[in-house]
């Protein structure tokens, strides 16, 4: 038995921290990190709610799978769209101003 | 506060404190390892709550797979190894950013934790096969879309 305002606080540190990630870094794949730390924040969300709520479409446990499948992709087109980046302008500085 | 209460809240103390590390680090590559442990500690939350399908997909998927891209990504833009302070950025973004941040948890957490924060959930065992006939009877358009 455990409370639920445990996995709570823990979504919404994770999502405190991807949100200063996303801010707060020049690097782009930095920036990156930042989001995947806010999904895996809606992943436990989903999880601990669906873990409280018994339903028969098991919701709680099926939309993070897709979730997860969602991010990997996302992941691997954002990361190719900043190599492109990289070999046009030689660096991956987001505060540097665009060419 | 139940043993299992204490035990949760060990794991999740160390999801957090690597995540926050992960975004706070000056050495990039160190970032993409501190986001390793958040990964694996959060499929060890998941196993608590009784999802030991999303736990496996996570520590196949994310630590397997988008940490290696990652780690790729840093190579291949020939990021700089060891602690880089010229890289990092000026102090007014990363107060902006930890202002914003601390507020987006101050708002998270006043919307869940009155509502939803004193639940109590029972560890009980993953329902996979419940699950799977979920995903592939219910689920099955976006899953095959996806």
């Amino acid at each position: 038995m455990i409370h639920l305002w445990l996995p709570l606080m823990l979504v919404c540190v994770l999502v405190g921290a991807g949100a200063y990630g996303v801010i707060a870094r020049r690097n782009a794949v930095l920036v990156l990190i930042g989001v995947e730390l806010i999904l895996n924040a809606a992943n436990l969300l989903f999880v601990s709610m669906g873990s409280v709520l018994d339903e028969k479409l098991h919701t709680g446990q099926v939309l993070p799978l897709f979730l997860i499948t969602i991010a990997a992709a996302e992941m691997g087109v954002a990361l190719a769209v900043i190599l492109a980046l990289f070999r046009d302008r030689g660096h991956i500085d987001l505060s540097e101003p665009g060419s | 506060m139940t043993s299992l209460d204490i035990l949760f809240g060990a794991v999740g103390l160390i999801a957090a404190a690597s995540a926050v590390l992960a975004v706070t680090t000056q050495q990039l590559v160190h970032a993409a390892l501190w986001l390793v442990v958040t990964l694996g500690t959060l499929a060890g939350c998941y196993l608590f709550l009784g999802a030991e399908l999303v736990a496996l997909v996570q520590l196949l998927v994310y630590v397997g797979a988008v940490v290696v891209l990652v780690l790729f990504a840093l190579m291949l833009t020939r990021a700089p190894l060891g602690r880089s302070p010229e890289h990092s950025s000026s102090p007014i973004q990363r107060i902006a950013g930890a202002l914003i941040g601390a507020g987006t948890t101050a708002m998270l957490a006043a919307v869940l934790l009155p509502a939803l924060g004193g639940k109590l959930l029972s560890i009980r065992a993953g329902d996979t096969k419940g699950i799977a006939a979920q995903l592939f009877g219910s689920w099955v358009w976006p899953f095959e879309l996806l």
